[in-house]
C-alpha cells in the first residue's frame, strides 16, 4: 500500500469533540500528522466584548464542558486584577476546594475517555461512577452539575451549605479507596502497559518549545506547576507535591494525572481543615479603567489557562484574549505521532486529554 | 441414526401418514403412497433435524448475547439490559430494529462482494452449528475428520472480512480487512497446535470419539492438557475477534473497522454470526478440554453441555471486561513468541503421556 492521507475526524470515535486529525500513513505507520481544529469556533472572544463583566462568567463556563469551573475562575481572577478587587480569605479557600474537586472530575472524565479509546468499557464506567459523586457535591454547593456559574468577581456566589465538610470528607474517603481500583484495571494490566509504554514520546525540550503545559508537560519531566510556581487563591498556604514523570511517553502522562488525583484529595482535605470564617464575597467596582490591561494564569486540569483583558472605561472589556492549553498542546500531535502505528493514535491522543470547547473558543 | 433422527423420523412418519390419509380420503391413492414412501420421510426427517439444530444453535447464540450483556453489566457495576423478563427480549428488539432499518448501500462499493461477505459469515456459522454435536443423540453429523473440518471452516471468516472490507471501498474498512489477515497468521498456528495434543491423547479427529476418550479415561483433558487449554482459549478469542483481539473492528481508531459501511440487517447478521462463532468456539473448547456432555446422569447430557458452554463463555466475557485491545504488532508477538512455544511444550507433554501409556 502506498502512502495515503487518513482523516481521523471530525466525526470519528477517537476525537472527543469536533476536530480532525489528518495522518499520512504508510501501511499502518504514521509518517505525518496534521491536527485541524476550528470546527467548534463560536467567536467567544468577540462575544465577550458585548457583555458586561459579570455577564461573562457563565459564558466562561461554556469554554470547557469537562472543567467549566476552572475557566470561570480564571476569568474572575483576571477581572479581579483588572478591577483591583481583594478577595476575602474564606472565598479563596472555597475556590481552592471547588477547583480541586473540578480537577478530579475532569481527570476522571479523561480516564474514562482513555478507557474507551483503548477498548475497555469498564475503565469508562468506573471513573464516571465516582465523578458522579463530585457532581453531586457541586450540585449541593451551587445547584448546577456541569456549568456551575459559581465564582464571582470578588469571591464566590454563596457560602458553603451546611454539612459541606462532612459530605466532602465522606466522598473523599470513599474516593481514595476507589483510585486503587482504576490502577488495578490499568497499571497492573500488561495489555495497558503494552499500549501506553514508549508511545507518543515527547521530550522535555520539544514540550517546552511547543508550549505544552500542564500534566502533559509534567509527563515529559519538566517540574512546572502554576499552583506552586505562581500561586493564586489559597495554594500558597497549602502543602502539596507536584507530580512529575520522567519517561516522556503516554504512560507518563497517564501516571501524572493519576498521581494528581491523590494530590487533589490531599489539597481538598487541607483546605477544608484550614478554611477560615468570614465573608465570601465583596462588591466589585462596575467599570474598568480605560486602556488598563491585566492578565492571570491558572493551572487548568489540562494545562496553563491564561486570560488577558483590556478595559474600555465602561463595564465592557475592550478585548478579552484566552490562551487555551489544548490549542497549544495539540500542535505537538505531529511530533508525538510520527513513526507510531495507527493503532497507537487513540492511546497517544487519549493521553493528551483533548477538550475542544476551549481549543476553538 | 441417533436419538434426534429417530425421534424426528417418528414425527415425519406420523405427519406423512396423516397427509397420506387425507389424500386417500379424496381418492388420490398415488399421491398418498408417494407421501408415505421412505424417500419423502427421509427428506422430511433430515429437513426437520437441520431446522431443530439451527433453531437451538441460534437461540443459544442469542442467549450468549444476553449473557454477555448481563455479566458485562455486572462487571461494570451496572445492571445490563432490562427489556422483558430479565432482559431476555432485548436481543429480539435489537434484531427487529436492525431488520426494519433502511438498506443503505454506498455508491462506490463492489456490490456483489459487499453483499457476499455477510452471507459467507452467516453461512459458515450455520455450517459450524451443524457440525458440532450437543450429545451423541443430538447431532446432525458424525464425521471422522470433524475437528479438521471445523477449523477449516473457522478460517474462512477472515477471508470474508478481508473481501468485505476491500469491497466497501473505504480506507478504514480496507485497514480492518488487512488486520484480519494479519491476525489470522498470528493465531492460527498455535491454535491448531494446541489441538494436536488432545487429538494425540484421544487418537481421533472425531468429536464424539474425543468425548468418549475422556469418559473412558475418567479425566477431562484440561488436567493433562492445561497449557493446551490455555493456548486454545487465548487463540480462540482471536479466532472469534473479541476484545482484546478485535483488531479488525477496533472502533477507537478504525471507526467500526471492516464493518463501517455495513448497516441495517447486514450489520445485524454480522453481529449474530460473531456470536454464533463464539458459541461454536466455546463448544469446541468444551468438547476438547471439559469433557463435552460428560457429567452425572441425573440431567440430560445436552443440558450439561450447554451449562459448560455458558460457563466457559463467561470466562471470555470476564476477559473482555478486564482487558484492553492490543495492536497488530503485539498480537503477532503474542502469537509467535508466547503461544507458539507453549503449544509446543503442551504437544511434548501430550506425546510423553501417550508414550508412557497413562491415558
Amino acid at each position: 500500500m502506498s502512502e495515503m492521507w487518513l482523516n481521523m475526524g471530525p466525526q470519528h470515535p477517537m476525537t472527543h469533540g469536533l476536530w480532525n486529525l489528518r495522518v499520512k500513513i504508510d501501511g499502518e505507520t504514521i509518517t505525518e500528522a496534521e491536527p485541524v481544529v476550528g470546527y467548534l469556533h463560536r467567536g467567544w472572544e468577540k462575544l465577550t466584548e458585548t457583555r458586561t463583566f459579570p455577564q461573562i462568567i457563565p459564558m466562561a463556563d461554556r469554554l470547557c464542558y469537562g472543567a467549566s469551573l476552572s475557566w470561570s475562575h480564571c476569568y474572575c481572577l483576571t477581572a479581579e486584577k483588572l478591577l483591583d478587587v481583594e478577595v476575602p480569605e474564606r472565598a479563596k479557600y472555597i475556590r481552592t476546594i471547588v477547583l480541586e474537586a473540578q480537577r478530579i472530575g475532569s481527570h476522571l472524565m479523561w480516564l474514562a475517555a482513555l478507557g474507551t479509546d483503548l477498548g475497555s468499557y469498564t475503565v469508562f464506567l468506573y471513573p464516571m461512577r465516582e465523578r458522579e459523586l463530585f457532581l453531586d457535591l457541586m450540585q449541593d454547593l451551587c445547584g448546577a452539575r456541569l456549568t456551575y456559574n459559581y465564582p464571582r468577581i470578588g469571591g464566590v456566589r454563596n457560602d458553603v451549605p451546611a454539612n459541606f465538610e462532612r459530605d466532602f470528607t465522606r466522598v473523599l474517603n470513599h474516593f481514595e479507596k476507589k483510585i486503587p481500583d482504576y490502577e488495578a484495571l490499568c497499571d497492573e494490566s500488561t495489555v495497558f502497559h503494552m499500549r501506553m509504554d514508549d508511545v507518543g514520546k515527547l521530550t522535555a525540550e520539544q514540550a517546552i518549545n511547543l508550549g505544552v503545559t500542564g500534566p502533559n508537560l509534567r509527563g515529559s519531566g519538566v517540574d512546572y506547576d502554576i499552583r506552586r510556581d505562581d500561586p493564586y487563591d489559597a495554594y500558597s498556604q497549602i502543602d502539596f507535591n507536584v507530580c512529575v514523570q520522567k519517561s516522556c511517553d503516554a504512560y507518563a502522562r497517564y501516571r501524572v494525572r493519576m498521581d494528581e488525583l491523590y494530590e487533589s484529595v490531599n489539597i481538598i482535605r487541607q483546605a477544608i481543615k484550614d478554611m477560615p470564617k468570614g465573608p465570601v464575597r465583596v462588591k466589585p467596582p462596575r467599570n474598568a479603567v480605560k486602556g488598563k490591561s491585566d492578565w492571570a494564569h491558572t493551572e487548568d486540569p489540562r494545562g496553563e489557562a491564561f486570560m488577558y483583558i483590556i478595559g474600555n472605561g465602561d463595564d465592557h472589556p475592550y478585548r478579552l484574549k484566552v490562551r487555551s492549553p489544548i490549542f497549544v498542546t495539540v500542535s505537538a500531535a505531529a511530533w508525538m505521532l510520527k513513526g507510531y502505528k495507527v493503532a497507537d493514535v487513540p492511546a497517544i491522543m487519549g493521553s493528551v486529554d483533548m477538550c475542544l470547547g476551549e481549543t476553538d473558543r | 441414526m441417533n436419538g434426534l433422527f429417530i425421534f424426528l423420523q417418528g414425527i415425519s412418519v406420523w405427519l406423512m401418514s396423516i397427509v397420506g390419509w387425507v389424500f386417500d380420503f379424496i381418492t388420490l391413492h398415488g399421491f398418498a403412497d408417494w407421501f408415505r414412501s421412505p424417500g419423502v420421510v427421509f427428506f422430511l426427517t433430515n429437513f426437520l433435524a437441520a431446522l431443530v439444530v439451527f433453531i437451538v444453535g441460534f437461540l443459544i447464540s442469542i442467549t450468549f448475547i444476553w449473557e454477555e450483556r448481563k455479566i458485562l453489566g455486572r462487571l461494570m457495576d451496572r445492571r445490563g439490559t432490562q427489556v422483558g423478563v430479565l432482559g431476555l427480549f432485548q436481543n429480539f428488539a435489537d434484531g427487529l430494529k436492525a431488520f426494519i432499518k433502511e438498506i443503505i448501500i454506498p455508491d462506490e462499493v463492489d456490490k456483489w462482494i459487499y453483499d457476499a461477505a455477510p452471507v459467507i459469515l452467516i453461512g459458515i456459522s450455520c455450517l459450524l452449528i451443524g457440525l458440532i454435536p450437543l450429545s451423541p443423540d443430538f447431532a446432525l453429523a458424525n464425521l471422522n475428520g470433524g475437528l479438521l473440518l471445523i477449523f477449516a471452516i473457522f478460517s474462512i471468516a477472515p477471508f470474508a472480512i478481508l473481501i468485505g472490507g476491500w469491497a466497501s471501498n473505504n480506507k478504514y474498512t480496507i485497514m480492518g480487512g488487512m488486520r484480519a489477515a494479519a491476525q489470522l497468521i498470528s493465531y492460527e498456528v498455535p491454535l491448531l497446535l494446541s489441538l494436536v495434543g488432545v487429538v494425540i491423547l484421544a487418537g481421533s479427529f472425531n468429536l464424539m470419539d474425543i468425548v468418549q476418550a475422556q469418559q473412558q479415561a475418567g479425566v477431562w483433558f484440561i488436567i493433562p492438557q492445561f497449557l493446551g487449554c490455555l493456548v486454545f482459549m487465548v487463540a480462540a478469542i482471536a479466532e472469534v475477534e473479541r476484545i482484546p483481539f478485535d483488531l479488525p473492528e477496533a472502533e477507537a481508531e478504525l471507526v467500526e473497522g471492516w464493518q463501517t459501511e455495513y448497516g441495517g440487517m447486514r450489520f445485524g447478521l454480522i453481529m449474530l454470526s460473531e456470536y454464533v462463532r463464539g458459541y461454536a468456539a466455546s463448544m469446541v473448547a468444551v468438547i476438547l478440554f471439559l469433557g463435552g456432555w460428560d457429567g452425572p446422569s441425573f440431567i440430560w447430557p445436552e443440558i450439561w453441555f450447554i451449562i459448560k458452554v455458558f460457563i466457559l463463555f463467561a470466562v471470555w466475557i470476564w476477559v473482555r471486561g478486564a482487558l484492553m485491545r492490543v495492536t497488530t504488532k503485539q498480537i503477532l508477538g503474542i502469537g509467535w513468541k508466547r503461544l507458539m512455544p507453549l503449544a509446543l511444550i503442551n504437544l511434548g507433554i501430550a506425546i510423553a503421556i501417550k508414550m508412557a501409556g497413562w491415558l
